[in-house]
């Protein structure tokens, strides 16, 4: 703009020197000089540290004393401060969509350490932009939507089931949508589990019973989420329902989703370690035959007594260039087998071939009973796997190095060989898609944040919880369920929710009603209506999702994205251009 | 063109839209890893990359940008399927708009930049500099 224009808007410019992040590439003092000559600019600064609290005290005084409408923060990438800016606006009541953040860190002095005059330059193009958006920006509100109090829990497992409990007792009614004819999900399928030695069928029936006792959770087997439409809060989900003849499609209002859909358990290949030789079986096979033999007293295999087994860990997990994760469960589960087995009969010699056993925590106690009990753990170097071979008596023999002792191989004849068979993602591509969960490179769902935002996604109002999320024993699985509900429950129980209101508008004056936008939101945010004038197009603001795809359909320049509209992008192109004023 | 850099070479000047999800975090890795890239280059960041309208790319080149690069989600789009396509047509519109006023195509550039493609990203910087350096200056006067 030219110096002669009067000044529009009231605007704090602050400088961040990011300690020396900045300030060492680029000359934050020369930048201010320069955006200090726009007649707009009320208040130019640089500044130690813009996020330091004491900076924010400085920038909601200035805000006050100076009487500004528009701030500009000059520091690091958007992603890490936009928030903390907001904030700062909105304790100091000015709006918070009247702030801009301007990159000058990852996008300019990280990236032109080697220009400090380009870096200088780029900076004050940068600042000059950032000012033309705020100088041009509306003041805009959050929109409110109504929420509904209502989550549907997808996957019946023990997490699924546990969350729909924590959701109903603090009054948000459930739907819980199983895919199988029965719920429990693996938990349903255990006998005895560590810790506590409780069995898991029995857990299941506990939470059934309890479930039962709460009407506001209805729980439907044979079931999938086929379809999820609504906008944040307010979604409509349809269900479809299955019996052996016929297929029925019903419709639940929900405000969150619950994605508690599990994982699967690794199956060997045949050869894999010896699986498909008679006797070796996976871990969740010996758990099965070690529960039938509590009733009968003794370990059999094929009518014979079983005198020896040998462990193998690992199986299918933490392997270079496959599933490289650790699947948490399985060291505790088999060092827990282990001692179920000394129980049945304390004769039956058990080694354990393992790459480190993770019984980490409390587990460790398990460890310590499973060796006082003679159970004998030997490591196997990670690229000599044991090798397991049918013996002419049909006993299996294992070969083995124990990396700790010696480099000489040794075989044990035994009766049975364990593989310790970890997780895998479950294959869920249907719901994947519809949903649009976000997949990490393992093939788990993955959360915005491990440690902040552990069980919400990427997707508005969808939390995932338990093992769809990465392996994990029960305990942790139902521990995600419930930061699932009180998430929920952030959302939920207020009543409302406040959205971003960076969305898509139409200027009724300047829409022609030539219908060339209606078909172009994917998420039906654009309708049409009739008014005097004729025919007009109308963006729903809490349907759009602020994509601007609509915006260069309008042959009238009629749609415009609130924080991005023509007038602001072409006066930060402008201001782009505009070169260093000569002091 | 501007004409510091200190290589003495004249460095063509380009806008960069970038994504606020994707290609973004892919340049401020860039930066991050402290990958050089001529100081020329500035991004505007937008939501999504189908919704840049033909009529800023071409006030850009009328305003003294020598070129501008969309750094697209490519498949990665969250909000739109078919956001590649959307974004190749608005290529191909703003392209006409631009022969209309001398401008060669060549100073409009796509490509899908992820959130980690730093050295990709740094790259298509500096080829497309040596691309806008061929090309020579601008047919239009800057205003
Ligand atoms: C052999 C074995 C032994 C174990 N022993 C122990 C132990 O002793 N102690 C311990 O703490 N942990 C143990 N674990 C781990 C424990 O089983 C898991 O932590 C637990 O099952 C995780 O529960 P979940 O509900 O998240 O997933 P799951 O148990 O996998 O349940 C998920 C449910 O979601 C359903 N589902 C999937 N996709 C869909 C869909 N698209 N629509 C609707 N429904 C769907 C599935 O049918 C299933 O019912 C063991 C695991 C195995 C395999
Ligand atoms: S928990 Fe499973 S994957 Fe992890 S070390 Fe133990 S056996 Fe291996
Ligand atoms: S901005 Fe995107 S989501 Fe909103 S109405 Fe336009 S196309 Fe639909
Ligand atoms: S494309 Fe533009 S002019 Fe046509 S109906 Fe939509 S908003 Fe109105």
């Amino acid at each position: 703009m030219s110096e002669t224009e009067s000044p529009q808007r009231r605007i704090g410019v602050y400088i961040c020197h990011c300690g020396g992040n900045i300030s060492d590439y680029v000359d934050v003092e020369r930048v201010r000089e320069a955006i200090s000559a726009d007649p707009d600019v009320v208040v130019g600064k640089t500044t130690l540290f813009a996020c330091a609290d004491g900076t924010q005290h400085e920038m909601i005084d200035d805000i006050h004393a100076e009487g500004l409408d528009g701030l500009v923060v000059a520091s690091c990438s958007p992603k890490l401060h936009t928030t903390t800016f907001r904030g700062v606006s909105t304790r100091a009541d000015l709006n918070p969509y009247a702030y801009t953040q301007v990159n000058i860190r990852e996008q300019d002095s990280w990236a032109h350490t080697d220009d400090h005059e380009g870096a200088t330059q780029k900076a004050i193009a940068l600042v000059q932009a950032g000012i033309a958006k705020t100088r041009l920006s509306l003041p805009l509100e959050p929109l409110r939507v109504e929420t509904v109090p209502a989550t549907m829990v997808v996957g019946g497992g023990i997490t699924g089931l546990r969350t729909a409990i924590g959701l109903a007792d603090i009054g948000i009614a459930v739907t819980i949508v199983e895919r199988e004819a029965e719920v429990g999900g693996w938990v349903g399928r255990l006998g005895p589990m560590f810790p506590h030695n409780a069995s898991g069928r029995d857990q299941i029936s506990q939470l059934m019973a309890e479930i039962a006792r709460r009407p506001t959770i209805t729980v439907l087997t044979n079931a999938e989420l086929v379809g999820k439409t609504g906008s944040f809060g307010n979604y409509t989900a349809k269900v479809k329902l299955r019996t052996e003849t016929t297929e029925e499609l019903r419709q639940f209002q929900v405000g969150t989703f619950v994605i508690a859909t599990g994982a699967d358990v690794y199956s060997p290949e045949v050869g894999e370690l010896g699986y498909g030789i008679d006797g070796v079986v996976t871990i969740h096979e010996f758990g099965a035959l070690v529960d039938a033999a509590q009733g009968s007293g003794s370990l059999t295999w094929q009518g014979r007594k079983v005198r020896s087994v040998a462990y193998v860990y690992c199986v299918g997990n933490r392997q270079v260039g496959g599933n490289e994760y650790c699947s948490k469960f399985c060291c505790a589960a088999t060092v827990h087998a282990s001692i179920k087995v000394a129980d049945l009969d304390p004769s039956i010699r058990q080694f354990h071939l393992h790459r480190d056993v993770r019984a980490y925590g409390k587990y460790e106690l398990m460890y310590t009973e499973s060796r006082e009990r003679g159970s004998v753990y030997m490591r196997y170097p990670d690229d000599a796997l044991p090798s397991i071979e049918q013996m002419p008596d049909k006993r299996l023999a294992v070969t083995v190095t124990d990396a700790l002792t010696s480099q000489d191989e040794i075989t044990l004849p035994v009766d049975l060989v364990v593989l310790v068979t970890g997780m895998v993602p479950r294959d869920n591509d249907d719901l994947t898609t519809l949903l649009k969960l976000p997949t990490g490179d393992d093939g788990f769902y993955n959360e915005i944040h491990p440690k902040l935002r552990p069980v919400e996604t990427v997707v508005d109002g969808v939390l995932i919880a338990g093992a769809c999320q990465g392996p994990k024993p029960a305990t942790e699985a139902v521990s995600g369920g419930l930061a699932a509900v009180t998430q929920s429950a952030g959302i939920l129980k207020k009543g409302f929710a406040e959205l971003d209101p960076l969305v898509a508008t139409v200027t009724e004056s300047l829409c022609t009603g030539c219908g060339d936008c209606l078909t172009t939101c994917p998420y039906d945010a654009i309708s049409s209506y009739v008014c005097d004038e004729g025919q007009k197009a109308s963006i729903a603001a809490a349907s759009c999702k602020g994509c601007g795809g609509c915006v260069p359909v309008c042959p009238e320049d009629a749609i415009d994205l609130l924080g991005y509209t023509s007038a602001q992008m072409m006066a930060a192109i402008d201001g782009l251009s505009v070169k260093e004023p000569v002091a | 063109m501007s004409d510091h850099g200190g290589t003495g070479e004249p460095m063509p000047r380009i806008l960069v839209f970038s994504t606020n999800n994707i290609s973004d975090p892919g340049i401020d890795l860039a930066g991050s890893r402290h990958l050089h890239y001529p100081a020329t280059v500035s991004v505007l960041a937008v939501p999504c990359s189908s919704g840049i309208k033909p009529a800023w790319i071409l006030h850009a080149l009328e305003t003294g940008q020598d070129g501008v690069f969309i750094a697209s989600d490519g498949e990665e789009c969250a909000y739109l399927p078919d956001c590649a396509e959307r974004t190749a047509s608005i290529v191909t519109q703003a392209q006409a708009l631009m022969a209309e006023k001398g401008l060669e195509p060549q100073r409009l550039k796509m490509a899908a930049v992820c959130s980690v493609c730093a050295e990709p990203f740094a790259n298509y910087m500096r080829e497309f500099a040596a691309a806008l350096n061929e090309l020579g200056p601008r047919p239009v006067p800057v205003g």
